[in-house]
């Protein structure tokens, strides 16, 4: 049911632009207009979750140490696993960010009659990988469209990217095909994983949805449904600095389509979990080195706390300590303290 | 209670196939075995805190307070305003499902509520319906739901199916961390006033005893001169207990932890430390009041795992010694590792822990002044400073269980091992999957080690038994070491029903065991009296 509807939305979505250039020639509107305000709430929106995150404190330090922590010296440290600075943290950073390392490590259990058997299962990996580096190398392949001249780097990597059209086949881009399988793969394996699909919301299939028409669009107009590359890119650049233009050629409309899905998927993403992109940084079981023993970490709404002191416990158990030959302590002396509690009858503080 | 037979327990568990129903129209059925009892109001009213008068989770209607809807909202927002983690896990799940069947409770019940990922939409769906505009417009769509009664009852039930013992945290591609949200989540039902029997006592008793189990000062010293007695029946050796209890200006306080003074077979490992003081002749004292380690406290909300904690440099202030070392458990490390520092810091009135019988200088605690007796022992025996007899514990196989606490939330993975190699000849590990990081928990820490919930403890053990099992029936092993003190309470149990034939102790217990003393007399057991393989020819 999830599905279907996160589907719905989507077929609205891509009718949108078919009716609003197609039928009523809203041009103007779909090249101008919607990517901006998109754009902007991108930029906005992304910007407005950073500064959130930022802003609240993260009290304590809790990396998940999943390596040998830093202790003795003649014992081997997991510098990755249990960083102890910070540039171990960063290599441990970028090994996730970019390798997906912990995903790397997944497992899948199954129970055979009385006994629990954990196998590799790196697909879910593999997929992730070829779907979000095949995104990213075609995102930077695009800057072409808004560059003039284009920078040599995005020209070598548009000219790896089709290195095997020399191979005498059809010339597309090996990320094109990469990411269609990732896409494909995830969306599948959502659609067919009894426990995947059970936890999914159509907001989790929605993005796949809008990026698999986004992608499917870009290699339509590419391949099949040929458009005016060179209007294009007169209206990319326009949109890049600023002093958009209407292009006058007919550029065909799977172009507007294409534009109007990307322009949705920027504006939706800040808001949805495909804020995941800037979040991972922040997460403190990842970010954090394992090394609170060495290194104190303060937390800003620390606050003394009522606790029994010594000398009050003392009054208590006197007799019995002293029959048992326990030294008293007489120097123990009563003392008050400032305390504060978040919690019931005695609450006085707010954080 | 009575529980089914092992092998039927969890004939029920599918771990492919989920409910036809959606997660959300399921509402919450307490089944009886898998939840806490409530406490007595008066325990929650002495430690101050909130409480809903006298009733339990079986009631129909639960006693909410009157404004319990705005509690929930306003304490929701609070906890996302000032803990950054706890935002960031709402907001950045993708349920890509990687930890979905790495949570021992969903291995050994398949309740989809139990995949780690769900245990957060859970609270997340209230967040999203409550304070999203997304949320608002999409509803379901979007995964957000409204509060309602049922939800509270889902948050007891399930908040308290998580031992926090952070393996979903380990595969999630974001380090989504479970334990943080469950703790969270406690936090504001014990705001609500809901707090369970088992997890208020303990602290109740450390608040104004000293320990969990209530152990009153005059019986702390009897239970230890019972050990000491014992021992020297065994060996003839003597243990001078007094300079060891509230003796000023020692150098090292040493805190203990209640399970391992309380019963058996942690008693063993009391012993053990003991023995081992004895052994060096190590300047060492520990605190009649700060006689727990363990700290309740942290099961229930952060604040009273500091009430509870505060004692301990308080009285290595009042004892004048120079640092602080602790025993052989598991949550009890992550809070010293983890939240001693933060809670507490800066600790100046203490030295930088220097080992006086190899002056190894712990420079890995140089800020907090407090270091595992595991890591002081592996560097005595590092420097040659034990004479051990490892064929001494030849009459055992043993394995080792790192527990959950220590494995993801400290790191302490060689010391015990390399200890575990010099005091006994036959060790064995458990499968890789299932050790280290990916160790699986005992089932019933972060108070869940009760008798009500037996059930529960039994299927959320299940996967390390299993692992037990398997190194049981293939290698002969009989005896678990582990550095946990729930652990020492907790496997018993659970192997007496699993795996009949595994002992559990602490690894101490095991170093008292292989101790060579100079002078020793003839024996032919062990510390718990268990026949020796070949008998200690001694020099009497
Ligand atoms: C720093 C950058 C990023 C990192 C480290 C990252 C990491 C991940 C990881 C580890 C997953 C889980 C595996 C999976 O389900 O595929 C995931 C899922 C996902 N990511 Fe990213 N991501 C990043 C950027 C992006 C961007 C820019 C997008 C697209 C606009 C995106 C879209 C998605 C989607 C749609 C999923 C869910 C796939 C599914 O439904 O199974 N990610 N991401
Ligand atoms: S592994 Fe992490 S991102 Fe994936 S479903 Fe679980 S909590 Fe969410
Ligand atoms: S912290 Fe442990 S018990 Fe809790 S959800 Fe994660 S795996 Fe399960």
């Amino acid at each position: 049911m999830n599905v279907g509807w996160s589907f719905l939305i989507f077929l609205v979505l891509l009718l949108i632009p078919w009716v609003g250039v197609g039928v009523l020639g809203l041009q103007g509107l779909f090249v101008t207009v919607i990517p901006y305000v998109c754009f902007l709430i991108f930029i906005v929106g992304l910007v407005y979750r950073i500064l959130n995150w930022a802003k609240s404190p993260q009290p304590f330090k809790i990396p998940t140490t999943c390596g040998q922590q830093k202790s003795l010296p003649w014992i081997k440290h997991s510098r990755l696993e249990s960083p102890f600075n910070t540039f171990e943290v960063v290599l441990r950073m970028v090994l996730e960010v970019l390798f997906f390392r912990s995903l790397f490590r997944n497992l899948r259990a199954d129970l055979q009659g009385k006994k629990l058997i954990y196998g590799s299962a790196k697909w879910l990996w593999l997929g992730a990988i070829l779907f979000h580096w095949s995104f990213l190398i075609i995102l930077i392949r695009h800057l072409r469209l808004f560059t003039n001249p284009v920078p040599s780097v995005i020209q070598f990597l548009d000219y790896m990217d089709s290195f095997i059209h020399s191979f005498g086949v059809p010339p597309v881009y090996i990320t094109d095909i990469l990411i269609i399988a990732g896409l494909s793969f995830l969306l599948l394996r959502r659609l067919v994983d009894a426990k995947v699909s059970y936890i999914s919301h159509g907001s989790d299939y929605f993005p796949l949805f809008l990026i698999l028409g986004i992608v499917i669009t870009g290699v339509l107009m590419r391949y099949n449904l040929k458009v005016d590359v060179y209007a294009i890119k007169q209206l990319t650049l326009g949109l890049a600095t600023f002093k958009p233009v209407v292009p006058e050629a007919k550029i065909g409309t799977i172009f507007y389509v294409h534009l109007f899905l990307v322009s949705v998927l920027a504006a939706y993403f800040p808001f949805s979990k495909l804020a995941h992109m800037v979040g991972v940084f922040f997460s403190p079981t990842r970010n954090m080195p394992n090394n609170n023993r060495a290194d104190m970490h303060v937390n800003p709404w620390n606050y003394p706390v009522k606790h029994l002191t010594y000398a009050e416990w003392q009054e208590r158990f006197r007799e019995a300590m002293e029959n048992a030959g326990i030294p008293i302590d007489e120097e123990a002396e009563k003392e008050e303290h400032e305390w504060y509690t978040i919690y019931g009858p005695n609450k006085n503080l707010n954080l | 209670m009575s529980l089914p037979k092992p092998d039927e327990l969890i004939s029920d568990v599918k771990l492919h196939s989920t409910p036809a129903k959606d997660w959300m129209e399921i509402k919450p059925e307490l089944k009886k075995g898998y939840y806490l009892s409530i406490v007595e109001p008066k325990y929650l009213e002495e430690l101050d805190l909130p409480h809903m008068g006298k009733w339990q989770p079986y009631d129909e209607k639960w006693p909410l307070p009157d404004d319990w809807r705005e509690k929930v909202k306003e304490e929701l927002q609070r906890r996302l305003r000032i803990n950054r983690g706890f935002k960031l896990f709402m907001d950045i799940c993708v349920r890509c499902g990687a930890c979905a069947d790495k949570c021992h409770f969903f291995l050994g019940t398949g309740d989809p509520k139990n995949m780690p990922v769900l245990r957060a939409e859970l609270v997340r769906s209230v967040i999203k319906g409550e304070f999203s505009t997304f949320g608002k417009l999409f509803g379901r769509l979007a995964g957000a739901r409204k509060l309602d009664e049922d939800i509270i009852k889902e948050w007891f039930y399930y908040f308290y199916q998580c031992t926090e013992c952070r393996r979903c945290s380990v595969f999630c591609p974001y380090g989504i961390d479970t334990a943080e949200i469950t703790m969270m989540m406690r936090e504001i039902l014990l705001e609500l006033g809901i707090g369970t029997d088992w997890g208020i006592k303990p602290v109740h008793n450390s608040y104004y005893i000293g320990n969990h189990v209530g152990v009153p000062p005059q019986s702390f010293k009897e239970n230890l001169e019972f050990l000491v007695w014992e021992f020297e029946e065994i060996t003839g050796i003597k243990i001078d207990l007094d300079k060891y209890i509230n003796r000023k200006g020692a150098e090292i306080m040493f805190v203990p932890l209640s399970g391992d003074y309380f019963a058996e077979p942690g008693i063993y490992t009391m012993l053990g430390y003991l023995v081992l003081f004895h052994y060096l002749d190590l300047d060492v004292t520990m605190s009649p009041f700060a006689t727990e380690g363990g700290n309740f406290g942290f099961f229930n909300s952060l604040e009273m795992a500091k009430r509870l904690h505060s004692k301990i440099y308080d009285e290595a202030k009042r004892l004048k010694v120079k640092w602080i070392m602790g025993g052989e458990c598991g949550h009890m490390w992550r809070v010293w590792h983890q939240y001693h520092n933060t809670f507490f810091g800066p600790i100046d009135f203490l030295e930088v822990p220097k080992s006086p019988i190899t002056g190894t200088v712990f420079e890995h605690a140089k800020s907090n002044k407090i270091i595992h007796i595991v890591e002081f022992t592996a560097d005595l025996i590092a420097h040659g400073k034990l004479k051990l007899d490892p064929s001494r514990n030849d009459h055992l196989v043993v394995t080792f269980h790192d527990s959950c606490n220590t494995s993801r939330g400290m790191g302490i993975f060689e010391e015990p091992r390399f200890i575990l190699k010099h005091v006994c000849n036959n060790f064995v590990e458990m499968p890789e999957n299932t050790i280290r990081e990916k160790t699986f928990c005992c089932g019933s820490g972060s108070g869940l080690n009760a008798g009500e919930n037996m059930e529960i403890r039994m299927r959320g053990g299940f996967p390390r038994a299993n692992a037990v099992e398997y190194v049981h029936k293939e290698y002969g092993v009989n005896h678990l070491a582990c550095i946990c003190a729930i652990d020492r309470a907790a496997l018993p149990t659970l192997f007496q029903y699993w795996v009949p034939g595994v002992e559990v102790g602490g690894l101490h217990e095991l170093v008292a065991n292989a101790l060579v003393f100079e002078g020793e007399r003839s024996r032919d057991v062990d510390l718990r009296r268990r026949p020796l393989k070949t008998p200690v020819k001694g020099v009497d």
